[in-house]
């Protein structure tokens, strides 16, 4: 118990030597806690967020991803007859339902957006108009995108749609809750050294997680196994959400690893 | 040894292909057989096995049949007789098979499935190799123990009518014949008259034993437009209507007492859901096989037809027609076929089929596994095992018994024969897919050598310097080098001593075989040397080698590639191969427009050091630019363009680029569908090509052929645009005279032609183009370095051109928006992606390369042999002729990355004016991208030698790797030419 609680001492005192973090003063301010309950909570924790953003981020990140569980689990046992596979666009819906709910709930409760200059009702609501039309639009990027990638065009349509609804509730709509509807902010963000801040550290992570793991769910596609999760869209789905969840677990991880060389320029 | 990076990958890259090459022929061996040239006589015959008593005679059994008629229809498939259709397809063959005496079969082919080896297998009875198919152009005589040569022997007279790749296997056989070339796939009509034209004097006649037909019709129709198309049922019916005279004249024939006739009607292969064949999907492999004789039991319903071996019905033939059967023969005896005749008869066949399968399994055992062996040995074994009971039964029989006792004891003899025929004949089919292990892993061990020695280079080749230091001399002088040697030798030795087998090595003289030991062990030297210097320093000796960082794009193209040398190891993977290359490229095209979107909206948004030293860049690139153009063009540099700021335009431009590229590819992906498992989906090909949508694919083609000149002439000489459109026109016109288009001034039904004149008209050109690139090419070694350097460029891509024409006029009216497609790419990729965003050489041969690995499958390809176009090969031709087939149809089939190719080598040229190197990086990558699946899918195949699908799905993959492999290393050798030849001209 001691050792552990030793060696954070040191890692605080190298974290505070390297650069000016608020790592000292977490330190300081978790002194009230009991040293025993908290080692505890260290070793439970595996990997350990002091930094309060860091900490902020670690919890948003379990509740969407619970959300997500959640949103495959309790279907199942209100509706007869659910299944991932089976059911396979009710689930798409479920989750693309919650993780959009959770989202949005989590980052207006934590209130990370940029603060609006303006407070009048017409300019929130020519923001709220700008965000659908910004969601709407994504869509049918996604869309076009899933067909040049060889989706049937007309066939399948409502599938192809639908897991471009997925995709947008996956990475458009956290953009919109972290960046708000601007552009330009997205292009910072997204191009090189772009970050600003842990947040957009941790939005560039999910949402490239999400898009590669939609990508890597397309190759087993074209394998004859005949098996459920080959259908269109299924295994694209899946490879999104199941990287959409690694993104949500390995954007903290990466944060706090990597906490040397990320120096965010001022806001 | 210093030597250019371009001379080394060149050296490396043919020496890559004499390795392959060695893989190949042990991989296909010349199928193993007793005896090329021996022959079962019926002297040979064992005698018919009795216990006790003196020897039996070893005559045969009096044949069953007289005369027999074989109607081989081409691609009968087996649902069209057998099918819910058959009853309105072939209303009499169906009513012979429900009511007639007729057996009806599922006769089950094995792959390849194309036509020479299915006849081979038919008439001896043994399972060609896959090698035969890359010989099916070129079909020597068979001089094989056959059925034909033996019925000539007994002195049966024969007739043939139909398609003459039997004329050229059985050159002397026949009494009178007469072939129709199969190669004008276009033309279903004749082909089929030609043979039934014969037909009425010949079954009118009594001077002939043997009588067969090929018709070629259905074939060809499956070719042009598919198994579903409106012209399969005339086509059927008038092959009823054929069967149905045969089946007439034959019965109007028959006498009471003489043995019965024989009708056979079979196909040689199936037909694929497009049409196709040469796979090994149900619907190819599954033939139709109808015998029809009044010595058959009448039957009284649609019964299921039994599924048969193809070469089964070679013995049963044989044997039916009291012949011997062939010494190679694998297949046995029908059962069902001999079924009236007498129980000593058919144990006597059985017998004789036992004896020649037991033969033919002695023969073959050279190096068999341990499994294999008793596999083998339980065949012979059983097979013993009933001759004695058959020498049993006749000694009760010729006593005179004719108890029950006897029956029941014969009919266990004839159940214990047909236990030992099918053990024989599965081991036998089994030992015929062997390998010549050592030749293979000789040559891979020489590949595997030499991709090493390629990676090892990479930081010297990819250098600034692009000089590679390879180390030979101190190699060969090198004591290890004569210790490998001398081990090889004894190696090779001590192999071909113990084994003694078909070997190709062990079978080369020796000095060859010493160059290759010694060509081995010096590479082997130079690797070890060459990695113990890149091992310690590191960097040392590389230079430059550690800064290297990664953008997204480097580590797409990275995995892209690692990845998709990994998937070959996936049997579907590899069908599907055109999926994971347009995956890929449609990947690359979005992150190329990452870039683009990178490149020009973050410089806008910050003006910062970063955005004024890209500014500077832009400034010096446009200058630049203007030099390349204005000199290409052979217009003045235009300063002020029309409409607007030119900068914001070409923004817009580039920013278009990827997705247009992206909405090209996808379009192009609906044109031809290939793979296997959406194979038979309907594509716009299909849809163009049937005959209402004629004026659709005429205007498209049209339209496709203009394109294709704006796009090529800019940088031409203006005797070569002339010439390019005029053979542009010729093109059209040709496919007009095929009949494939239509001239807007005749609508009409007009005759189709070969279009041989306006073929030809288009070659003139074509050689005309061709040979002024090449004139300019050799003008720019001798000009002034000064005025060299537009010379060479313009002969390139004159050359360049020539051969855009040339593809123009092979490929197929619907595949003409692949090559304008291709074409347009290119420009707009070339002016407005890879000059502008700076990619270096390396990157750009990768995109080059994916590009044409996707065309390749755009315009029709798969990784089956069905799919090669081969009436490519007579465009322009009267008749066949072997060396500009072959290459008219390797040209055809590798249109794609060839164009893609040769666009690189004028992209590098104009590259190298700036990074001098561009040529021989390009060189090296692209051998690097061709030897690491080569490599990779060599070791593959020799793993999965036993996979199900080896010779149905992973041989022709092989192939096609292979043929690939030779058209880089040809490349490779231009790109090192272009480059020696450039670095010679700045030396001075």
């Amino acid at each position: 118990m001691s050792s552990g609680n030793a060696w954070f001492r040191n890692y605080c005192l190298r974290k505070s030597l390297n650069e000016n973090s608020q790592c000292t003063s977490a330190y300081r301010k978790s002194g009230s806690f009991s040293n025993l309950t908290f080692v505890a909570f260290c070793y439970a924790y595996f990997i350990i967020m002091w930094d309060h953003e860091i900490k902020a981020m670690a919890s948003s990140h379990a509740i969407i991803a619970s959300s997500v569980f959640m949103a495959t689990v309790l279907p199942a046992v209100f509706i007869q007859g659910f299944s991932v596979y089976g059911t396979h666009l009710l689930w798409l819906y479920s989750v693309t339902g919650a993780v959009s709910v959770v989202n949005i709930a989590v980052f207006w409760l934590l209130g990370i957006s940029q603060p609006t200059k303006k407070n009048t009702l017409g300019y929130k609501l020519s923001r709220l108009v700008r965000s659908c039309m910004y969601l709407l639009l994504s869509c049918l990027f996604y869309h076009t995108v899933v067909v040049l990638y060889g989706a049937p065009l007309i066939e399948s349509a409502l599938e192809t749609f639908s897991l471009a609804v997925l995709l947008t509730s996956l990475t458009t709509l956290r953009c919109l809750c972290v960046l708000g509807p601007n552009v330009q902010a997205w292009i910072r963000v997204f191009s090189r050294h772009g970050a600003m801040s842990v947040w957009d550290t941790s939005l560039q992570i999910t949402v490239a997680c999400s898009l590669i793991g939609a990508w890597l769910g397309a190759f087993p596609i074209p394998l004859d196994w005949d098996r459920p999760w080959q259908v269109w869209p299924v295994s694209c789905s899946l490879g999104s959400v199941v990287g959409y969840l690694t993104g949500l677990v390995v954007a903290p991880a990466w944060i706090h690893f990597h906490r040397k060389q990320l120096t965010y320029k001022s806001k | 040894m210093k030597i250019r990076t371009s001379v080394f990958t060149s050296f490396i890259m043919m020496a890559q292909v004499l390795g392959i090459a060695l893989f190949l022929r042990g991989f296909f061996p010349v199928p193993v057989k007793s005896s090329v040239s021996a022959k079962n006589k019926l002297s040979d015959l064992p005698a018919e096995p009795l216990t006790g008593g003196p020897h039996n005679s070893s005559r045969l059994p009096d044949p069953l049949f007289k005369r027999v008629v074989i109607m081989l229809v081409d691609a009968l498939r087996e649902d069209f007789v057998f099918g819910p259709n058959g009853r309105g397809n072939m209303p009499y063959t169906s009513h012979l098979v429900e009511r007639g005496s007729t057996h009806s079969f599922v006769a089950k082919a094995r792959p390849p499935t194309v036509t020479m080896p299915r006849i081979k297998a038919l008439t001896t009875g043994s399972i060609p190799g896959f090698i035969d198919v890359v010989m099916n152009l070129n079909s020597p005589a068979l001089l094989e123990d056959n059925l034909l040569w033996q019925a000539q022997a007994a002195g049966k007279r024969m007739i043939f009518y139909g398609d003459d790749t039997w004329l050229r296997l059985f050159p002397k056989l026949f009494m009178e014949r007469d072939g129709t070339t199969s190669f004008f796939v276009s033309d279903y009509t004749e082909v089929d008259n030609n043979v039934t034209r014969h037909l009425d004097s010949t079954l009118k006649r009594d001077d002939w034993d043997v009588l067969i037909l090929h018709y070629l019709g259905l074939d060809h129709i499956g070719h042009v437009s598919g198994p579903r198309s409106p012209l399969v049922r005339p086509k059927l019916l008038e092959m009823d209507d054929v069967l149905k005279k045969i089946h007439g004249a034959l019965v109007s024939k028959e006498t009471e007492g003489a043995p019965p006739y024989l009708l056979v009607l079979c196909g040689d292969h199936g037909m694929s859901e497009t049409g196709s064949h040469g796979g090994s999907s149900e619907p190819e492999v599954n033939t139709a096989l109808v015998l029809v004789s009044p010595a058959f039991r009448r039957k009284v319903g649609m019964e299921t037809p039994s599924v048969v071996e193809q070469v089964d019905l070679h013995p049963t033939l044989a044997l039916a027609l009291g012949l011997p059967i062939s010494l190679n023969s694998v297949g046995r005896l029908i059962p069902a076929v001999v079924q009236e005749a007498p129980l000593r008869d058919r144990l006597r066949f059985l017998h004789l089929n036992g004896h020649q399968l037991s033969c033919l399994l002695g023969a073959n055992w050279s190096v068999p596994s341990y499994r294999e062996q008793t596999q083998i040995e339980v065949g012979v074994e059983q097979f013993r095992v009933a001759e004695k009971a058959h020498g049993g039964w006749m000694k009760l029989y010729l006593e005179g018994n004719t108890s029950e006792v006897l029956g029941n004891m014969g009919k266990k003899v004839l159940r214990q024969y047909l236990e030992a025929l099918a053990s024989m004949s599965s081991a036998l089919s089994r030992q015929l897919g062997k390998y010549d292990m050592y030749s293979m892993v000789a040559g891979m061990v020489i590949v595997f050598q030499l991709l090493l020695v390629l990676l090892l280079a990479m930081p010297e080749a990819l250098s600034g310097a692009a000089l590679v230091d390879v180390p030979v001399l101190q190699a060969l002088l090198s004591l290890p080098f004569y210790l490998l040697c001398l081990l090889l030798a004894s190696v090779h030795v001590l192999v071909c001593t113990s084994a003694g087998s078909a070997c190709y090595l062990c079978s080369l003289s020796w000095g060859l075989v010493f160059t290759a030991v010694a060509f081995a062990s010096a590479t082997f030297c130079v690797l070890v040397s060459m990695a113990t210097r890149r091992l310690p320093g590191g960097g040392g000796g590389g230079g430059g080698g550690s800064g290297w960082s990664l953008s997204e794009l480097d580590i797409l193209l990275l995995a892209g590639t690692v990845g998709h040398t990994l998937s070959l190891a996936a049997s579907s993977f590899v069908e599907e191969e055109h999926q994971t290359w347009y995956f890929l490229l449609n990947t690359l095209c979005l992150a190329v427009f990452q870039d683009v979107c990178r490149k020009y909206f973050r410089e806008q948004r910050r003006p910062g050091a970063i955005g004024e030293n890209r500014e500077h860049h832009e400034e010096e690139e446009e200058e630049e630019e203007r030099f390349f153009l204005s000199p290409k063009g052979r217009r003045p540099s235009d300063p002020s363009q029309p409409g607007g700021d030119p900068r914001s335009r070409e923004k817009w431009l580039a920013l278009a680029t990827p997705p247009l590229t992206l909405a090209c590819c996808r379009l192009l992906r609906t044109l031809n569908q290939t793979g296997v498992q959406w194979a038979h989906l309907p594509d716009m090909g299909h849809w163009l090509n049937s005959s209402e949508h004629r004026a659709v694919l005429s205007l498209l083609a049209a339209l496709s052929l203009v394109l294709v000149y704006f796009l090529i002439q800019r940088r031409c000489s203006w005797v070569s645009r002339i010439a390019l459109a005029l053979g542009l026109v010729g093109v059209y016109s040709y496919r007009a005279a095929v009949g494939n288009v239509w001239f807007p001034w005749q609508h009409g039904s007009q005759s189709v032609s070969k279009g041989t004149v306006e073929a030809r008209f288009v070659y003139v050109f074509v050689l005309g183009i061709l040979f002024s690139g090449s004139k300019d090419l050799l003008r720019s070694q001798i000009a002034a370095a000064a005025a060299a350097a537009p010379l060479k460029r313009r002969g390139l891509w004159e050359i360049y051109s020539g051969l855009v024409l040339l593809v123009a006029l092979l490929f197929r009216a619907h595949n003409l928006p692949v090559l304008c497609c291709c074409l347009l790419v290119q420009s707009l990729m070339a002016r407005f992606i890879w000059r502008k965003l700076h990619y270096d050489a390396a990157q750009t041969t990768i995109m080059h390369y994916w590009f044409g690995q996707a065309f390749f499958y755009f315009q029709g390809n798969s990784n089956n042999i069905g799919t090669v176009d081969v009436s490519v090969g007579f465009v322009g031709l009267e008749s066949y002729v072997e060396g500009p087939a072959i290459f008219l149809t390797a040209l055809g089939t590798y249109a794609g990355p060839l164009l893609w190719a040769c666009h690189l080598v004028c992209y590098l040229n104009s590259e190298s004016l700036r990074t001098p190197v561009a040529l021989g990086h390009g060189c090296y990558v692209l051998a690097l991208l061709r030897s690491v699946p080569v490599a990779a899918y060599v070791v593959l195949v020799t793993a999965l030698r036993y996979h199900l699908f080896i010779w149905s799905v992973f041989s022709p993959k092989l192939l096609y790797e292979a043929a690939h492999a030779l058209l880089a290393t040809v490349l490779c050798l231009f790109l090192g030419a272009m480059e020696t030849a450039q670095a010679d001209a700045a030396r001075p």
